[in-house]
């Protein structure tokens, strides 16, 4: 019985949690992996893009919920976020034409784009807070949770609960579909193909009349669409607040770097190890000694390796880790 | 010589903005942005002294000029009574034997030949048990430390030595720093290396707003002592009260002004040693060198010089420059407070002002900070006038109406994201580009 509930312990505080956050960030991590593989530069504006994909689905949220349209118990979010989607689409592609297209064919060095993109995170920060204001919104309506601790408790008799809200769920099933999708894209269809081969060497896949402008559109179509699921989806989990999108741009390009910039499942897999490790670090594990040692071995103090105040830290002390180890990540960079 | 009336012109008309605003707002908001301004230029110094002149992408600068502030608080605060004998020199012993396992375990790993995978796991368990050791040590005395009447203090305190001591110390903090950070992040590519900047100086932040027993936290610390008289005293003393008499002023706001003049001749005389030094630099040999490799790394190497030297040499240079600014910043607030250390307004903000200002060349930069701090501060009321024009023809009581004057203070990040872009794409090398040699 100890050993379940310590199992349901792990679950409840680690396994679920990491795997919402790791799903978020891995989304997030290939919308700036593949901008990277395609276009040659770290896009610093991406957490705004996010945002900026967030901040439409509430805008549509409310549009839809006034006119009393939803999918209880599901979130009005699943049915705005197709549109969402197509305006965040919409936009990413307006800065590429208005923007990034000018450095693209002037060749510009790697930097000057990081500081263009720069340049295009203040502007969107700033478009975002103009149009939706600096405060906290909260956009998640319908059935909180799939399943309820007391339930669970109930059900199976342990003295540990174990909970999973509906976000939690979304987030997951949503990741899942789309990472399959971005997949069998990439290595099935024929413009995938041409996108990699783009990517992998641009001179010798321009001869073989790969037309360049459909294979940057395409990028933006991905990363647009990366994007505004990822914000979100973590909007609705966490509540949506335009100032810490820009906070989330570093934890996501640490999850890019340790995974491998450029590889897109090493996007993913970074994803997971920076949630993980976020959560693993921060952990209290004095209740996990109580379920699985013997009472008198038991230690007093809570058992953290760093108190959670430094949970978003932990994601730059891997990062710096990474560089010093392993610089190319744990999957070598620059394939897609 | 195009470029020297050029700066002239700007200078001039920087000066005539700051003058307006002295007489058409008040002296006294004028100075708080020339301070501003002066601290600011100090920052891009730094930054343009690496990016300018070496190519480094330095996004720190937030972690270094916090590290700045933290020395106002080493220097200048008064000793806690108790906090050293409850516990401070543990919390030394404890600090010293991580370091020294990291060390150790760095030796280890340089010196010892074994597979890679074991040498690792090796390094790795010593820094853990350096990390369990310190903690064990650590711990109870820091939570000590903490209890002692934790609304004031609650911290170890300072050596309360005149503040104006921690512009260097802070500079000196920022440089060992930067040294640190320069052997991790140094040898990697541009791309890697602002986000690893980015990602540390996050972390030096973190450490700041969380060790309560160094910093007091979140919890601030206030009433850091002045280089400069008080308010008070200044209105008490005889030949004030003259000058307010004869300029017909209130005697406040001429004691508030003076204080402000003293502050400005300060920083003023910091940034022409560090504007006067860094000149000297690059124009010797040295200066030459920096550009060559800038330009060209791989015959900058050929030709026998140490890049990695170099480029760790002008980033511990520049950082420390970034710190004397931090330092100088904290001293002017009269507070340090870690939660204000934002990405958009140290790193980002500062940025903006080297590329706009010229990249390459110190007057520029100078310049750039000046009129981008001066475009910060004043394009809130400047957004917001905007958007009254704009709107005026709809009613005040029209929701769009008063939403869009509610969030007119944000126009202002759109406004400097159009400044950079703009700059970016008309005039790349920035108001006054760099000196073609």
């Amino acid at each position: 019985m100890d050993f379940l509930n310590g199992i349901t312990l792990i679950s409840n505080y680690i396994l679920i949690p990491g795997l919402t956050y790791g799903s978020q960030l891995a989304l997030g991590a290939l919308g700036i992996t593949i901008v990277y593989s395609v276009l040659r530069f770290s896009n610093f504006a991406h957490g705004e893009f996010m945002s900026f994909g967030a901040m439409t689905s509430i805008l549509l949220c409310w549009l839809f919920l006034s006119l009393e349209i939803n999918l209880n118990p599901l979130p009005t979010a699943i049915i705005v976020l197709p549109f969402a989607i197509i305006i965040t689409i919409f936009y990413c592609i307006l800065v590429d034409k208005i923007i990034f297209k000018f450095y693209r064919r002037q060749n510009s060095k790697s930097v000057i784009n990081l500081i263009v993109s720069i340049g295009v995170m203040f502007f969107t920060g700033g478009l975002i807070r103009f149009i939706i204001g600096p405060g906290d919104k909260n956009f998640f309506d319908g059935e909180r949770f799939i399943l309820k601790a007391k339930t669970f408790k109930n059900y199976t008799g342990l003295s540990e609960g174990l909970a999973l809200k509906t976000t939690q769920g979304i987030t997951i099933v949503l990741s899942i579909i789309l990472v399959v999708l971005l997949f069998w894209f990439l290595n099935k269809t024929k413009t995938g193909k041409s996108m990699r081969a783009y990517s992998d060497n641009k001179e010798l896949a321009l001869l073989s009349g790969i037309n360049p402008e459909k294979v940057v559109l395409i990028t933006w179509i991905i990363t647009g669409t990366l994007a505004c699921v990822a914000g979100t989806l973590y909007g609705l989990d966490k509540s949506y607040k335009p100032f810490t999108y820009l906070h989330l741009v570093l934890p996501i390009f640490s999850a890019a770097i340790v995974g491998g910039v450029g590889n897109p499942v090493g996007a993913i897999i970074g994803g997971f190890v920076i949630a993980f490790s976020e959560l693993i670090v921060t952990f209290a594990y004095k209740k996990i000694f109580f379920y699985f040692l013997p009472n008198y071995l038991v230690p007093d103090g809570l058992l953290q390796i760093l108190s959670t105040d430094y949970k978003i830290a932990i994601s730059f002390i891997i990062l710096v880790l990474v560089l010093l180890i392993r610089p190319t990540g744990i999957y070598k960079g620059k394939i897609i | 010589m195009k470029n020297r009336s050029r700066t002239q012109i700007l200078y001039f008309l920087m000066a005539i903005i700051l003058f307006a605003v002295g007489i058409f707002q008040s002296w006294n908001v004028a100075l708080t942005i020339f301070n501003l301004c002066l601290i600011s230029s100090i920052m891009t110094l730094g930054i343009n002294v690496q990016w300018g002149n070496a190519g480094i992408v330095n996004f720190g600068v937030m972690g270094f000029a916090a590290l700045g502030g933290l020395a106002n608080i080493i220097i200048s605060m008064p000793p806690t009574s108790n906090a050293w004998e409850t516990g401070g020199n543990f919390i030394i012993i404890g600090l010293m034997i991580f370091v020294l396992s990291i060390i150790f375990s760095v030796f280890m790993f340089k010196r010892v030949n074994l597979n890679k995978r074991i040498k690792y796991l090796i390094s790795f368990l010593i820094i853990f048990v350096g990390y369990v050791i310190m903690r064990l040590i650590v711990d109870s005395p820091i939570e000590q430390i903490e209890s002692i009447e934790p609304a004031k203090t609650g911290y170890l305190g300072g050596f309360n030595l005149p503040v104006i001591i921690s512009w260097p110390l802070g500079g000196l903090l920022a440089a060992f720093a930067a040294f640190i950070i320069g052997k991790i992040s140094l040898g990697l590519r541009s791309d890697y290396l602002a986000i690893a900047t980015l990602g540390i100086s996050e972390i030096i932040i973190y450490i700041l707003k969380n060790e309560d027993w160094l910093s007091r936290g979140v919890k601030n610390v206030n009433g850091l002592p002045r280089p400069v008289p008080y308010e008070i005293e200044l209105q008490s003393r005889e030949w004030v009260l003259e000058t307010a008499n004869i300029l017909k002023i209130p005697l406040p706001e001429v004691s508030s002004i003076l204080v402000k003049l003293s502050y400005s001749v300060l920083f003023l005389l910091v940034l022409l040693v560090i504007l006067y030094l860094l000149q000297i630099a690059v124009k010797s040999p040295w200066g030459r060198m920096m550009r060559a490799i800038r330009d060209n790394e791989v015959s900058a190497n050929a030709m026998g010089k140490d890049i990695k030297k170099r480029h760790l040499q002008v980033f511990i240079i520049g950082s420390a420059i970034v710190g004397i600014a931090g330092a100088m910043l904290t001293t002017l607030d009269g507070q340090f407070t870690p939660v204000s250390y934002q990405p958009l307004r140290y790193t980002f903000l500062i940025w903006i002002m080297v590329i706009v200002g010229g990249s390459g060349n110190n007057f520029g930069s100078i310049i750039g900070a000046f009129l981008i701090w001066f475009f910060w501060i004043q394009s809130e009321p400047l957004g917001l006038w905007l958007l009254s024009f704009i709107t005026s023809y709809i009613s005040d009581t029209n929701l769009v109406k008063s939403h869009l004057l509610e969030n007119a203070a944000h126009i202002r990040l759109m406004f400097m994201g159009m400044i950079l872009l703009v700059t970016l794409r008309f005039a790349p090398k920035g108001l006054i580009p760099e000196v073609k040699r």
